[in-house]
């Protein structure tokens, strides 16, 4: 006999809406000269051709020189779909301008300096954090998905270690460890002792060209403090 | 049942086949009816290093290729008469080498053979990934200096991952760490890394610490395994290091600064 609580397929609701935080990259439009466009995008990719290929993009307005209030942006967007880039969204701009790209079916993404304070970041619960208890050997890469990353060995030189939350490494890291890795600055590293090749958080990174004294032999962790990387042990 | 052993280290150079001769010799000493295959097709040197270069009549990738059977090409050792040896080619290139006929041949040599030794060739390329696919343990030879440990530390790496036993989720292979060319004074001024700093950054169980030895180079020019000149410190460490692979206890020995006595400062060593 079926019990009240269990819900059929149904019932069960379809879908959940979430706050997330994505980086994407911006294009600064400076003017509309649609063959000036095209040309610039093409040497852009010839440098790195598989960087912009189906690569999502918002397009901010604010750079713009010209005075005149429009834009053909459904023009716009098949240039640059032509391309290969995805316009997601504008930012910026005046507010004609933005009726104009919502009418063209591109959304306006709030401004990154403005009051309106952005959504909740959905900080990665750390219930999917990933145990790993093998020492991390030269030349591989684990990456933790949507968690921390705990670690029970040394990271060797030439290892990679990511994860979208903190790392935690109960050794040594002489490798490379970069947190935060889609974006979140709230993320830290920790280990027992850093004689890391490479720190970064949400894209900050730091090279460690010398040892650091002050640090050595010591259990430290790394946080970022106003853009800044903060490296501090971590008994008093 | 046969165990399958590979014999790598990633850096070229630091005493695979050395190890690999040795090793063999030194378990077929005690008894243990034990092959050593070279997997350094077109480079190959076990044959050189065991002393029967010039018997070589077919090799592995003949056997592969099935146009000889083992009994033709198999090369038995003649001071210990439970070792054998199975060359490489020297004129084919490492595309001869497949993975199904490596594990055909294999297959036919657990059914008479104890252990079964493989030489690596050095790097990670196809020869290095043969020769440990198929093993149930590894001797990971490193020099105490930073790239060979760097390179020791790739491997193991890969040993843990690109071998059968990690492809099908059986029990990993077991680690050993050979550390070869050791020298203590030098290790003590600080020129060359000490054990511990080998085994702190490895983290392998130590298997045994080969000294740097003049025996070394003249056992390979001789084509005798240096296990089998028990003189020799390299002879001796070696012999340690396959009794220690028994089960034995063996402390480790050549690890300190030997005080020469007054006679032989006098007369040198």
């Amino acid at each position: 006999m079926m019990s009240s609580s269990t819900k059929s397929s149904e019932d069960q609701e379809p879908f959940e809406l979430k706050g997330n935080l994505f980086t994407l990259t911006v294009m600064y439009l400076r003017h509309c000269n649609r063959e000036a466009i095209d040309r610039h995008l093409a040497e852009k990719i010839r440098q790195a051709p598989g960087f912009f290929k189906n690569a999502p993009v918002v397009i901010d307005l604010e750079t713009l020189t010209e005075t005149d209030d429009f834009i053909d942006f459904a023009g716009l967007y098949d240039l640059l779909r032509g391309r290969g880039m995805i316009p997601v969204g504008v930012r910026n701009g005046s507010a004609k301008l933005q009726a104009a790209a919502v009418q063209a079916g591109l959304p306006v993404l709030p401004d990154n300096r403005s009051p309106v304070v952005a959504k909740k970041v959905d900080r990665p619960s750390g219930q999917r954090s990933k145990i790993v208890t093998q020492p991390v050997r030269s030349g591989q890469q684990l990456y933790a998905p949507d968690g921390d990353l705990i670690l029970m060995g040394t990271v060797s030189p030439g290892a990679e270690v990511l994860a979208d939350g903190s790392i935690h490494i109960y050794g040594t890291l002489r490798g490379r460890a970069l947190a935060g890795a889609k974006g979140d600055t709230e993320a830290r590293i920790f280990c027992q002792n850093l004689e890391a090749e490479l720190v970064a958080i949400a894209g900050h990174y730091r090279v460690f060209e010398q040892l650091a004294p002050d640090t050595r032999g010591k259990a430290v962790q790394v946080y970022l403090l106003e853009d800044r990387l903060i490296i501090e042990p971590l008994s008093r | 049942m046969a165990r399958v052993i590979v014999v790598t280290s990633g850096k070229g150079g630091v005493g695979k086949t050395t190890t690999s001769a040795s090793f063999a010799a030194g378990l077929a000493q005690r008894g243990h009816k034990t092959v050593v295959i070279d997997f350094d097709v077109g480079l190959r040197n076990l044959d050189l290093i065991m002393g029967c270069e010039r018997r070589v009549v077919y090799d592995f990738v003949n056997v592969i290729n099935a146009e000889a059977n083992l009994n033709q090409t198999l090369i038995r050792d003649k001071r210990v008469d439970t070792l054998y040896v199975l060359p490489a080619s020297q004129t084919r290139d490492k595309e001869a080498i497949t993975r199904e006929g490596v594990d055909r041949v294999l297959n036919e040599l657990k059914q008479t053979f104890d252990y079964i030794i493989c030489d690596s060739p050095a790097g990670i390329e196809r020869g290095a990934l043969m020769a440990l696919y198929f093993a149930d343990e590894a001797l990971v030879v490193t020099n105490p200096e930073v790239s060979s440990v760097r390179d020791s530390d790739r491997i193991l790496g890969i040993l843990a991952s690109k071998s059968r036993r990690a492809e099908q989720g059986d029990d990993p292979i077991k680690e050993h760490l050979v550390l070869a060319r050791y020298a203590p004074d030098r290790a003590n001024r600080g020129d060359m890394l000490s054990v511990d700093d080998v085994m702190e950054i490895l983290g392998i169980p130590l298997l045994g610490v080969i000294p740097e030895s003049q025996a070394v180079l003249q056992s390979s020019n001789a084509g005798i395994p240096v296990v089998l000149e028990d003189s020799s410190d390299a002879g001796l460490a070696y012999s340690d290091l396959v009794a220690r692979f028994l089960g034995e206890e063996r402390p480790h020995r050549f690890l300190a600064v030997e005080k020469k006595g007054f006679f032989r400062r006098l007369f040198g060593n």
